[in-house]
């Protein structure tokens, strides 16, 4: 059961009134190789704001994506406290819904029995399911391929429809892993773009993992910049270009001053990690 | 709030942008272009024997074959008793069949076979896929599994006629016992190489352990399970004839065994050719509920 943040155990943490709260969250990753738990992420604090998009960035194994998945109730907390409108996360749940860096679609359903997927663990009348399934099918842009397979489709088509499978079940908060790393580069700006629009069309509070620091400026609201690992919170920038953003912003000097601030950013982490891991 | 970030692009009014549009392509901006103007031209239409080539070249050998396999024994160079010609084989399958003695030991063999392979997917199918599906029931059953798959169980007929007679329960039992192992440990297997990332998928949304074996583990395994029941049919058949074979009171096996022993090769080719027939039907069958289940994997 979820249990109120204010009762979370020896966190000290109160619901302000943020959608998605994180308060000193500390995840150890558990390595069956090394028989060891590795700690990923160490005191992360950050609020994220009803219907606000926020990106996270960082050097590679910065632990980005254990936080999410924390998130996301796949992962225990070592310690600290996660709350989504207040109630402690522990598990999956439906009020959020993850984009998977890979799409991780089932091969032998069709694109609309893929974005019913999500759907059917929530208790709707089989028909408000499927109605609801062709909506986002539309929404992403699918609309003459609802009864194709995953096979049949490009890794960009794929991605969209990771993402309706995710947005139909009309979570509080929308998690993204990486969604587009794997997609060639011209695919990849389109995606951005693609996810604008649907993103404006739902304003879903939305969390962003990548580490193309063009793409967080380019789509969030805020850039939260991780340190090396351990992960924390190094700095968050944020990011007052206004909407609707044209591809074109991204030539603008203002763009480019905040992209240049976080590069430098992550480069003096990457160093730092190089250092250590050499020492 | 804004309106909507972007406009849909007009294609056509575009400088520079190709009449055709960039067919093939993720460029759409808003909607992938279903009715964007792709250019097709058709193919040339197939020839009769383009389409059915595979059949008909297959079927060319097997001619060639049976042509050459007669002018070899109409040569006369070995006795009939020796090698039979095909047309040797196919009266011999004509008096078998006018003794009607043929008839029952069809009869009783496929009972065999349909019972026993029937009873090693009943069980092999939902073991599998809890061994898969469950490690601990795995470290239990399989040191047995092991044991059995690589034990010749051939080996256990002087047994089985102990305990069943030789009637068709020890037949059953052996044919049962050489299928089983080839349908639980693929549909195992299955399970096993079931894609994790699916899994985590499954997970995420919030399904719960039936959910995910229903929706996911189940038709996950689907190819693997109807290859365990392929290879199942070749063990069961071995089964079907050593198991008679060994001691019998009807069945193919047998007629095959006491025609062997008795210089009747060309009643030896008729049991032969029977089982053969059994066994490319069989896999005939299994391929067509293969592909049924494969619609979604692209055409190769």
């Amino acid at each position: 059961m979820l249990i109120p943040l204010d009762q979370a155990r020896g966190t000290g943490a109160h619901f302000n009134g943020m959608k998605l709260q994180a308060r000193d969250v500390v995840i150890h990753h558990r390595r069956q190789r090394y028989g060891d738990m590795l700690l990923a992420v160490d005191g992360v604090t950050f609020d994220v704001a009803d219907g606000e998009f926020v990106a996270i960035v960082g050097p590679s194994g910065c632990g980005k994506t254990t936080f999410l998945g924390a998130v996301d109730g796949l992962l225990p907390l070592t310690s600290g406290a996660l709350a989504l409108d207040g109630r402690q996360i522990d598990r999956p749940g439906h009020d959020r819904a993850m984009v998977f860096q890979q799409p991780s679609l089932l091969p032998w359903r069709t694109v609309t029995g893929n974005v019913m997927y999500g759907v059917e663990l929530i208790r709707i009348p089989k028909a408000e399911a499927q109605s609801r399934a062709k909506r986002f099918v539309d929404l992403v842009g699918l609309e003459g391929f609802a009864e194709s397979y995953p096979l049949e489709l490009s890794g960009g088509m794929q991605q969209r429809v990771n993402l309706a499978r995710a947005l139909a079940v009309d979570p509080e908060v929308l998690l993204l892993d990486e969604p587009f790393a794997a997609l060639d580069a011209q695919t990849r700006e389109t995606m951005q773009q693609e996810l604008l629009r649907i993103w404006n069309e739902t304003r879903k509070t939305a969390v962003f993992i990548t580490h193309d620091i063009v793409e967080a400026v380019y789509l969030a609201d805020r850039v939260i910049v991780f340190t090396a690992r351990p992960g924390r919170v190094k700095e968050i920038v944020t990011v007052d270009i206004p909407r609707p953003r044209d591809l074109r912003v991204k030539r603008e000097p203002g763009f480019v001053e905040i992209e240049r601030r976080i590069w430098e950013s992550i480069r003096e982490e990457s160093a730092r990690d190089g250092l250590a891991a050499t020492a | 709030m804004a309106e909507r970030a972007e406009e849909p692009i007009k294609y056509d009014s575009l400088p520079n942008f190709p009449a055709e549009g960039f067919a093939g392509t993720d460029l759409g901006p808003t909607r992938v272009p279903r009715d964007s103007p792709v250019r097709t031209t058709p193919l040339p239409p197939q020839t009769l024997f383009q389409r059915h080539e595979a059949l008909l070249i297959g079927s060319f050998g097997v001619a060639v074959f049976f042509v050459a396999w007669q002018a070899v024994a109409s040569a006369r160079i070995w006795s009939p008793l020796f090698l039979p010609g095909p047309v040797d084989v196919w009266q011999a399958f004509l008096e078998l069949v006018n003794d009607g003695e043929l008839a029952t030991d069809i009869a009783v063999s496929g009972q065999e076979f349909v019972i026993g392979y029937a009873l090693a997917a009943l069980v092999g199918i939902p073991c599998g896929l809890l061994f898969g599906w469950y490690p601990r029931l795995r470290y239990i059953f399989d040191p047995f599994i092991t044991f059995f798959y690589a034990t010749p169980r051939i080996v256990l007929i002087p047994l089985f006629i102990i305990w069943l007679g030789i009637g068709v329960e020890s037949k059953i039992a052996v044919i049962y016992l050489g299928a089983v192992f080839a349908i639980l440990i693929n549909t195992m297997a299955g399970v096993r190489s079931l894609d994790a990332s699916l899994l985590r998928v499954a997970r995420s949304f919030g399904a719960g352990d039936l959910h995910i074996f229903r929706t996911i583990a189940l038709p996950g395994s689907v190819p693997f399970i109807l290859t365990g029941l392929r290879l199942g049919t070749g063990h069961a058949l071995i089964g079907v004839v050593v198991a008679e074979y060994v001691a019998a009171q009807h069945g193919l096996g047998r007629m095959m065994m006491i025609a062997g022993s008795t210089f009747q090769s060309s009643k030896v080719f008729v049991g032969l050719f029977l089982i053969a027939a059994a066994g490319l039907l069989l896999t005939y069958g299994l391929q067509r509920i293969e592909r049924h289940f494969d619609a979604w994997r692209p055409q190769r």
